[in-house]
């Protein structure tokens, strides 16, 4: 592969995103939070497809890597004085301690990590439906701690009191590192040898590849990401355990299926493309209302349609809108690459 | 006291019997459409959920509890007929990722119709509640659906046993659940089998249904969700190649539920499904293929 081919496979998703923060910066407040979520989502993809997308191992769990990532980044920076009324069973060294809000972020990303990074040991050594479910039971798991638990956040209530950090330049900062970070990892020799268990587990054991791993490292790195979309999110909406459950683990694996599973490119258009229909329905929703007649539309009915255009769209095109293949400048003069070119390169 | 004990033990060994029996026929549900399709159906609990609406509409019409649940049976099949021609069929030869995504999508889709329909708050199904009433053996009180739940799953898993052991289909699903493409070459319709299977089991998921209103008798868009949960995580851990271990797997983690559910004080009750998926997560590090899979299958390298 060129170097300018490999120079617009980054490029381009870092340059989309930078569009879409710059074209939500325009907006008044009310439409831009489409857009700050939209990165948001950017940023959880993303780390789902480090693991997924690079190991072809489904994962269920990562909401959970998501929602301790806001669990810490929320708890840590809720104001001293503040702490006792909205935490009243909080640990004592999370109480006396508030931190700003990039500190909150970095700390989202490390507990995200760590958390994967325990998680993954034992759990790497499973693949296929058993790696899946034992994925799902940590989530199942996590949600019931978290939501029980009010010794370390608040339980079955919303986050409140959480600084408000997260507006549309931070979203497009942070998604901006989520794919430097996963392009870096995934153009890596690390990368690239778990890139090669994907294809062929057995080839590329027998070159001497670790499978366990690699899969263990990519698992953490990408639990870090995800816990950094976890703190982002925190400082942008005051969410509960709901959040970051099954909603959640359904809304960003469509989103990296329904982008391409196996490239960054499909992860970042499948992101933000799910999210712009998403937007886009709820403002004709709200748009219904204001046209004269009071049409009394429920508020979950887009939900029905981004159900039924996802399914529509894995039924049309089920390698995903970018057929799982990076970001590769129209040419000219030659046919465009087959999809077994990086596979090739990567080997 | 020790009498007291005894006798709560029992009554909480029963009552995790009659979990174990419905999430038995779930798991059979889920297992049969894996063997022909290798497809996880996510939406499962979605069926089970439009099946109580329809009883729950049903008894708001005051309709007898018989014609509620033809009407169920009728919505569960078409349901998952339709799921089968519109989503499961032109999906067939994609990764199990994508299938599992596009149920993932169709449940999302169920469950936000539902939600419309019916308002988060749901709907109770009341024609089947005189089921709920106790009967006293001894010092155990048995709830009549718990003796139903169980002849239920008894006489299902029976004639399920008898169609795929005598019946020709029976002979073209077990076939096809070993091995497709050569069971094809052989002359075994692919249409016929799979759609049997999807019959069968949108059959399966109307009786779960049933049974489940009976036991929790408000329906809300989220019903049957968390069970489904539950019983796929059983249905993997007890092994998802054979029918048999699958539905082991699905009782297995009804009865430890219950058990537990009885077992646990009620200040750690709330953390019951840490519990269960722990225990999850550590039978499957133990043994990968399943509980109750054959000789350990080496992993093909």
């Amino acid at each position: 592969m060129s170097a300018r081919a490999r120079l617009g496979q980054i490029v381009a998703p870092v340059a989309l995103v930078v569009v879409t923060g710059l074209v939500g910066a325009l907006f008044a407040r009310q439409t831009e939070i489409y857009f700050i979520s939209a990165l948001i989502s950017v940023v959880i993809v993303v780390a789902l497809h480090v693991f997924v997308g690079n190991s072809g191992v489904l994962s269920f769990g990562h909401a959970s890597f998501v929602a301790v990532g806001a669990w810490a980044a929320g708890v840590l920076s809720v104001p001293v004085d503040e702490k006792a009324a909205i935490f009243p069973a909080l640990f004592p060294v999370l109480g006396e301690h508030t931190v700003g809000n990039v500190a909150s972020l970095c700390v989202a990303a490390a507990v995200g990590g760590a958390y994967a990074l325990v998680i993954g040991m034992p759990l790497m050594r499973l693949s296929g439906l058993a790696a899946g479910i034992a994925t799902f039971a940590v989530l199942e798991i996590t949600h019931n701690v978290l939501r029980y638990w009010d010794r370390i956040g608040p339980g079955t209530n919303s986050f409140s009191s959480v600084p408000e950090t997260t507006g549309i330049v931070q979203a497009a900062a942070g998604a901006a590192i989520a794919i430097v970070v996963a392009f870096g990892y995934q153009t890596s020799r690390y990368g690239r040898q778990l890139r090669a268990t994907r294809e062929d587990a057995a080839a590329a054991r027998a070159v001497g590849i670790p499978i366990v791993r690699q899969r263990l490292w990519a698992f953490a790195l990408s639990g870090a990401l995800a816990g950094l979309g976890g703190g982002l999110l925190v400082h942008f909406l005051p969410i509960s355990t709901e959040d970051a459950y099954l909603n959640l683990t359904f809304i960003t694996l469509a989103m990296l299926v329904i982008g391409g599973v196996g490239s960054l490119w499909g992860a970042v258009v499948g992101a933000l493309a799910v999210s712009a229909l998403d937007s886009f329905l709820a403002e004709a929703e709200s748009g219904l209302e204001l046209g004269g007649r009071t049409l009394d539309v429920p508020s979950g009915s887009r939900l029905i349609l981004v159900g039924l255009l996802m399914a529509l769209t894995l039924v049309l095109r089920p390698s995903g809108l970018t057929g799982g293949r990076e970001f590769s400048a129209p040419r000219l003069t030659r046919p465009p690459e087959p999809p077994t070119a990086e596979r090739g390169a990567a080997a | 006291m020790t009498g007291v004990l005894a006798a709560l033990n029992v009554q909480t060994v029963v009552d995790a019997v009659g979990l174990g029996a419905i999430y038995a026929l779930m798991a059979v549900g889920i297992g049969l459409v894996f063997g022909v399709l290798r497809l996880v159906n996510f939406a499962y609990g979605q069926l089970v959920m439009a099946g109580a609406f329809a009883l729950a509409l049903s008894s708001d019409w005051d309709w007898p509890a018989g014609a509620g649940i033809a009407l169920c049976l009728v919505v569960v099949v078409v349901l998952s007929m339709a799921m089968n021609v519109l989503v499961f069929r032109p999906l067939r030869s994609q990764s199990p990722a994508v299938m599992l995504v596009a149920t993932f999508a169709v449940a999302f889709f169920l469950q936000s119709v539902a939600l419309i329909w019916f308002g988060p708050l749901g709907k109770p199904a009341s024609s089947l509640a005189s089921l709920n009433r106790p009967v006293t053996i001894g010092d155990v009180d048995i709830r009549k659906i718990t003796i139903v739940a169980v002849i239920v799953a008894a006489i299902c898993l029976v004639a399920l046993v008898l169609l795929l052991e005598r019946t020709t289909i029976g002979l073209h699903m077990r076939a096809a659940a070993m091995d497709f493409g050569t069971a094809r070459l052989l002359g075994v319709r692919a249409e016929r089998v799979i759609g049997t299977a999807v019959l069968i089991s949108g059959i399966l998921a109307a009786a779960v249904a049933v049974l489940l209103t009976v036991q929790s008798p408000l329906v809300t868009p989220g019903f049957g969700l968390n069970q489904t949960i539950v019983v796929l995580a059983g249905v993997v851990v007890g092994g998802m190649n054979r029918l048999l271990s699958a539905t082991l797997g699905g009782f297995s983690i009804g009865f430890v539920s219950g058990l537990l559910g009885g077992a646990l004080p009620t200040a750690q009750s709330q953390y019951l499904p840490s519990v269960v998926f722990g225990l999850v997560i550590l039978v499957l590090l133990i043994r990968p293929g399943g509980l109750f899979a054959r000789a350990a299958v080496a992993e093909r390298v």
